[in-house]
């Protein structure tokens, strides 16, 4: 396990009147327990305000959670005094050094490399500066470094003296993957890195991607709301809604067994590319609520199917049913139990 | 089934600093009654460019260089029934078939919508537009009812005189009489009934639509909307008229999908209702498998392949679509993806030839002479590629 969260939650304040007083708060991640492990690629699925870019960049401490805890890389032999891990090597307390040497192992790629790259500054000196940042390189060798990276992403020498603007989409994509790279980082969180990118292009960007993943070890958690992307190239899901994890299962788990409402509902409305599958439809009523007020109880269940009164009062916990597969749903664990004991019909037969 | 539009050796340019962008050309394609026909290509390959040029909304620098758009409209503005060249009509023409015969969905919702106007008048707009007869004979028969209600001598004496007005609206909106009118306080909201009938339709619009609470809705502005809303609110001032011909122009490709789910169900159900021809130009190939009869892929400014959604998906003929197909990922499929390599072409110095020649896998020393043009293979299916034919020049030798 690379990296672990604990509750994490990450309030905006909503600030209002001549004081600036706080009148309330955008509950943007609500309660999030992740783990990832090593080597894997975890895909992070959720419509747009869910919280998804919020938890990722609370992941970097790029910005800071309102509590909860984060461990990354935690060593083995502290896992057992579980004391020492909650203080001493929880990220979301880092501060100064600390943290600037963490984040040199956790890297993020984000979702318009037209405004992730400046403008102004030339691609060597992008790319480069990570590595002078964190002082891992100088001079020529730095220069090497540059065109190392370079190469690993698809670009050459010739490229080493522009500017972002002279490039197309994909090859900033490229870029700003390349600097990602730099520091040599175990974890790298993708904010939809291909929603900008036409299909073609997508294609070569996800490739390079798993390549890279399987040449360095690397761990990605990528985000995004493209479901047939995210099928393609992660190992695990987690689907979020408003601000909570609903469901968690590997991926063939969760395409071929949904078991959260939402999850259904999101997968049976991809539009999917064969005209001849003509799926059954679930469409969800509404729109999904503001993240100020969220709904009592279970978030969903002001546009769920299946709501029962019990969605409204307790608020659902994210449970193991079995193969890697947790669910945050009342409903579903409820349906869940009755196999265990066995129904009349079965005792007919 | 009977050609509704068609676009015939469409070339347009954009003149830039840098230079001329070839944009469209020879862009040809028909939109049949009432199907739904797909625009696919990728970003900057000319489809929006070729929704605005059917609509003549090319603004400075772009000019459209040569070609046709005929199209056939219904009874109330073509007498002669044989279509007519838009290129060639004036801009007063082209105001009334606007929003009126064709009308076209935005793909921003949130730019295409005034953000200081209120949804009631910018839904309106169109009504008032178009169809200010009909609201002001509805005006009218609301009066004759006030009337005959009204015991008040005096009251009805300036209802009587309100219909008088109204009388004058419907015969000749134009007059003098009206204009002088619009000075006086006291009188110069004399259309404020007409108004009201256009809000009365815009919350029955805004009802099919499925919006629920219309009648607080059309009081609210663009911004207290969500995305799935506003874009409700943008095809309603589309549909508002009843086109012949609704452009949609990318609808979905800025919300969820769960609502873009049900956006595209509701177009589904719109198009049985209303009758109308859909021209869909989006980049998703999920969405055109869902949603189209017909699919017409561009590719840099060129038209690759027109092809029946079916056997486009079975079996794609032109290389790009080969390739755009290959590149897309699919359900439960964990084969490598293919793209195609290289880029898209700088449209100020497109590749001479066929503009798809440098990427293509399987180019031949043809490619890069004359342009391709667009061929029937088989029945329904056009290709614009030298690899097809070659075949066709065989069977006929």
């Amino acid at each position: 396990m690379i990296l672990e969260t604990r509750d994490l939650k990450k309030y905006y304040p909503i600030t209002g009147g001549i004081f600036k007083k706080e009148v309330g708060q955008v509950k943007a991640v609500d309660g999030v327990s992740l783990k990832i492990e090593r080597g894997e690629c975890l895909g992070l699925v959720g419509e747009s305000g869910c919280g998804k870019t919020t938890f990722g960049k609370t992941l970097l401490r790029l910005l800071d959670p309102t509590s909860g805890h984060i461990y990354f890389d935690v060593p083995e032999e502290v896992k057992v005094r579980t004391g020492e891990k909650e203080r001493r090597h929880d990220l979301a307390t880092f501060k100064g050094r600390r943290l600037k040497d963490m984040r040199k192992r956790m890297q993020i790629v984000f979702q318009d490399p037209s405004s992730s790259l400046n403008p102004r500054m030339l691609i060597k000196d992008t790319v480069g500066e990570p590595l002078k940042v964190h002082g891992l390189a100088r001079g020529l060798e730095l220069r090497k470094r540059v065109l190392e990276l370079l190469n690993r992403v698809g670009l050459t020498s010739d490229h080493l003296f522009r500017y972002p603007h002279e490039f197309s989409g994909g090859q900033r994509q490229r870029i700003a993957i390349a600097r990602a790279l730099a520091t040599e980082p175990d974890l790298i969180v993708l904010d939809e890195p291909t929603s900008a990118l036409d299909v073609s292009v997508q294609a070569q960007i996800l490739n390079l991607l798993q390549d890279l993943q399987k040449q360095f070890g690397l761990t990605y958690l990528f985000i995004t709301h493209h479901l047939l992307v995210v099928e393609y190239i992660s190992h695990r899901i987690a689907v979020m809604y408003l601000g909570r994890i609903v469901e968690l299962a590997r991926t063939k788990g969760l395409f071929e067994n949904p078991l959260h409402p939402y999850t259904q509902a999101l997968l049976s409305a991809i539009p999917i590319p064969d005209p001849e599958v003509r799926s059954h439809r679930t469409i969800l009523k509404g729109d999904v609520p503001s993240p100020i007020d969220p709904p009592s109880g279970c978030v969903f269940r002001t546009r769920c199917f299946m709501a029962a009164r019990e969605c409204k009062e307790r608020i659902p916990d994210l449970v193991s049913l079995g193969d890697e597969h947790y669910v945050a749903c009342h409903r579903v664990r409820s349906k869940s139990r009755e196999p265990a004991h066995p129904s009349q019909n079965d005792v007919k037969r | 089934m009977p050609k509704l539009l068609e676009v015939e050796d469409l070339k347009m340019n954009f003149y830039t600093y840098e230079g001329i962008v070839q944009a469209l050309d020879r862009i040809n394609l028909n939109v049949r009654e009432g199907e739904i026909l797909g625009l696919v290509g990728e970003t900057g390959c000319g489809k929006s460019v070729t929704a605005l040029s059917i609509l003549r909304l090319i603004r400075p620098p772009g000019r459209i260089e040569k070609g046709k758009v005929i199209f056939r409209m219904k009874d109330r503005l073509d007498e002669s029934k044989q279509g007519m060249n838009l290129l060639d009509q004036d801009e007063v023409f082209m105001q009334k078939v606007r929003g009126n015969e064709i009308s076209m969905i935005f793909q921003e919702p949130s730019a295409a919508l005034n953000p200081v106007y209120s949804i009631r008048d910018q839904v309106s707009e169109s009504f008032l537009l178009h169809r200010e007869k009909e609201l002001c004979q509805k005006a009218l028969k609301r009066i004759e009812e006030d009337i005959k209600k009204e015991t008040f001598f005096l009251k009805k004496a300036i209802l009587k005189m309100e219909r008088g007005i109204y009388l004058k609206m419907i015969e000749n909106p134009s007059s003098f009489f009206l204009k002088f009118l619009s000075f006086i306080p006291g009188v110069r909201r004399y259309n404020r009934r007409v108004l009201e009938e256009a809000k009365i339709e815009s919350i029955e619009i805004l009802r099919i639509l499925g919006i629920s609470h219309p009648e607080e809705v059309v009081m609210r502005y663009p911004h207290e909307l969500s995305g799935g809303m506003q874009q409700r609110v943008v095809i309603a001032m589309a549909l508002a008229c009843n086109p012949t011909l609704l452009i949609a122009d990318e609808p979905t490709s800025n919300l969820d999908v769960t609502i873009q789910a049900q956006i595209l169900d509701l177009v589904r159900k719109l198009r049985q209702e209303f009758g109308s021809s859909i021209l869909f130009i989006t980049h998703d190939l999920g969405v055109v498998a869902e949603m189209c009869e017909r699919v017409v892929v561009m590719y840099a400014g060129h038209i690759a392949e027109v092809a029946p959604v079916r056997s486009l998906f079975q079996k794609p003929l032109h290389p790009y679509t080969q390739g755009l197909l290959k590149s897309v990922p699919r359900p439960g499929r964990k084969d490598r993806l293919q793209s195609i390599k290289g880029s898209v072409p700088n449209l100020i110095s497109p590749p001479s030839g066929c503009r798809f020649h440098p990427r293509c896998p399987s180019v031949m020393t043809r490619c890069s002479g004359a342009k391709p043009s667009l061929k029937e293979i088989e029945k329904n299916r056009l290709v614009a590629c030298y690899l097809y034919h070659q075949e066709t020049e065989k069977n006929d030798t």
